[in-house]
């Protein structure tokens, strides 16, 4: 065998899985342009009325006509989600490692998180409304209590996944609990911790709108209720489709986060997989 | 310098059944010396080591360490397990800073030690990886550093080689032997290989399984430095084989009895 034809044995699969990645990539794409197209068609075709079914390019000029105003609503959704969302995150932590801390603290914790988890949140937000006023506070609230319960969950479970071994070796080296706790759990916890804010993140937007469904004015849930109160479907879809939006991208940046501080955590669960 | 003096161990498994792990054990290992047990699976090796390291209190019998009676975990010894267990988000170099770091002890004077360590076991320039990218032998290469780190005068090992294949194995063996020969240091060092063990031991102590016993204690008088080309030699098979016959007879006279 000669040298260039190693050569060549080489390439060509790399340059194979080059075009694979790049068909692979382009697919979603494909396959959204290919409904968004059929989804045009059928409503031109058909003659659905607005209200009904508005044609993709209907929700684009509607939305696109008062893009000032969505992008206010959607600056409002935002708010919520950051607020809620960060008060889950930072709430969450302590309280996982207060859960795990002691056999006793976790039985008198646990019962009172599984109870507050089993109250529908949507049946509590009205209820939130009367008790801390119609401002942005019952939204955030909402959207916090939505995202807060899988944290702490996956938090504390990865908290008390470490191998004996690792324990065994602190406690050979005599570590303290605190020194345990942020040198050895903690780490440990990472790979949890973002599954935890993969679930959090996703319905942290859920959680936004619900509130603002129930008690806002403005936001994206509540542009959704005002336009579809007037038949202004074309409207409310330009706003779910910002929704789905914001849910990707943060979602992504949460991906992203793990990836470039935690590498390790990543292709750990690559491994797994 | 490690003596353990009728050394009980029971266990309550989760069902609340008593499982003895260790009988009645007496063990002496001098100071610098390298001892190898061997025995069958389950029969409380990795208990003894535990209990030497004082991270389980013995049921019964007391354990002295250096004239001093064991009663807590002590920072005077070097752990090696049978797996890496490497942390996968700190680097090797840190990973082999990790005892320091978790005694609380300043972590920047022992940096140059930790690279001479690292390179002695060929692990140079691999200092800032992640054990993730290391292959097994590596990874358990980095855990002996880790466990030399802070140079301590006892070293428990249990079965530190046992996941590796048979190369890296033996390559090992001749490493963990020209550490010792560099730093002499009590060795503790379990595992299921003859060879392994009379090649690298002073004494052989052999346990038996159910409840764990000593059933042989047996010095290897072959002369130092070692090397695998002794394997071949009568007295290097004379040690083996008298081993082997006492792991053997154990459990023939076992079988007997019932
Ligand atoms: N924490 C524990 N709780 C209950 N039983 C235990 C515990 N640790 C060990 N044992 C029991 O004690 C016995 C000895 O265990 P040990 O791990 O010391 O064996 P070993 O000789 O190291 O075995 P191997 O060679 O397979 O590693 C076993 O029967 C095991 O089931
Ligand atoms: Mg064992």
């Amino acid at each position: 065998m000669r040298a260039d034809d190693v050569d060549d044995d080489d390439d060509l699969p790399d340059r194979r899985a080059t075009l694979a990645r790049l068909a692979r990539a382009s697919v979603p794409w494909i396959s959204i342009g290919v409904l968004l197209l059929a989804w045009e068609l059928c409503v031109r075709g058909f003659r659905i009325p607005d209200y009904l079914l508005p044609a993709p390019s209907e929700v684009w000029s509607q939305t696109w006509a008062l893009k000032a105003a969505v992008a206010g609503h959607t600056l409002a959704t935002l708010k919520t989600i950051a607020f809620g969302f960060g008060l889950a995150v930072a709430i969450s932590l302590p309280l996982a490692v207060l859960v795990t801390s002691s056999p006793a603290v976790a039985a008198t914790v646990y019962p009172v998180l599984v109870l507050v988890q089993s109250v529908p949140k949507v049946a509590l937000a009205p209820v939130l409304v009367v008790a801390l006023g119609a401002n942005e506070m019952p939204r955030i609230v909402v959207t916090f209590l939505v995202c807060f319960f899988p944290l702490v969950i996956s938090v504390a479970a990865g908290l008390l996944s470490v191998p004996s071994e690792y324990i065994e070796l602190c406690r050979s080296c005599r570590a303290s609990r605190w020194r345990e706790l942020v040198r050895v759990r903690m780490p440990c916890a990472v790979p949890f911790l973002f599954s935890g804010l993969k679930v959090a993140i996703t319905l942290s937007v859920v959680g936004a709108v619900v509130g603002e469904f129930v008690a806002a004015d403005e936001g994206l849930g509540y542009l959704i209720q005002s336009s579809t109160a007037f038949f202004k479907t074309p409207l409310a879809f330009g706003a779910i489709v910002i929704l789905a939006l914001i849910g990707i991208v943060l979602f992504q940046a949460v991906v992203a986060i793990e990836r470039a501080f935690f590498p390790w955590s990543v292709s750990d669960e690559r491994f797994r997989d | 310098m490690i003596r353990l003096q009728g050394i009980s161990q029971v266990f309550r498994s989760r069902d609340g059944a008593r499982v003895a792990a260790l009988d009645d054990v007496d063990l002496s290992v001098a100071s610098e010396q390298f001892a190898c047990i061997v025995g069958p699976s389950g029969c409380g090796k990795s208990t003894l080591l535990r209990l030497v390291a004082g991270l389980i209190a013995p049921t019964r019998g007391t354990i002295e360490v250096g004239g001093r009676r064991v009663d807590g975990p002590r920072e005077d010894v070097g752990i090696v397990f049978q797996k890496p267990t490497l942390f996968p988000w700190a680097s090797v170099l840190e990973n082999v800073l990790m005892p320091l770091k978790l005694m609380g002890r300043p972590t920047a004077s022992h940096r140059q030690r930790a690279m001479d360590l690292l390179e002695m076991v060929g692990l140079g320039g691999f200092e800032t990886r992640l054990p993730g990218e290391l292959s097994g032998g590596m990874q358990q290469r980095a855990a002996i550093c880790r466990a030399l780190i802070h140079d301590p005068p006892i070293l428990l090992m249990d079965e530190p080689f046992g996941a590796l294949d048979a190369l890296t194995r033996e390559e090992m063996t001749l490493e963990l032997l020209s550490i010792w020969q560099e730093r002499r240091k009590t060795i503790v060092f379990v595992t299921h290989s003859i060879t392994e063990a009379v090649l690298l031991a002073d004494k052989v102590v052999v346990m038996s399984a159910r409840p764990g016993r000593i059933v042989s204690d047996l010095d290897v008088a072959l002369p130092r430095p070692r090397s695998f080309a002794q394997e071949g030699l009568p007295e290097f098979q004379a040690v083996a084989a008298s081993v082997r016959a006492s792991i053997f007879s154990r459990r023939k006279g076992g079988a007997d009895a019932r």
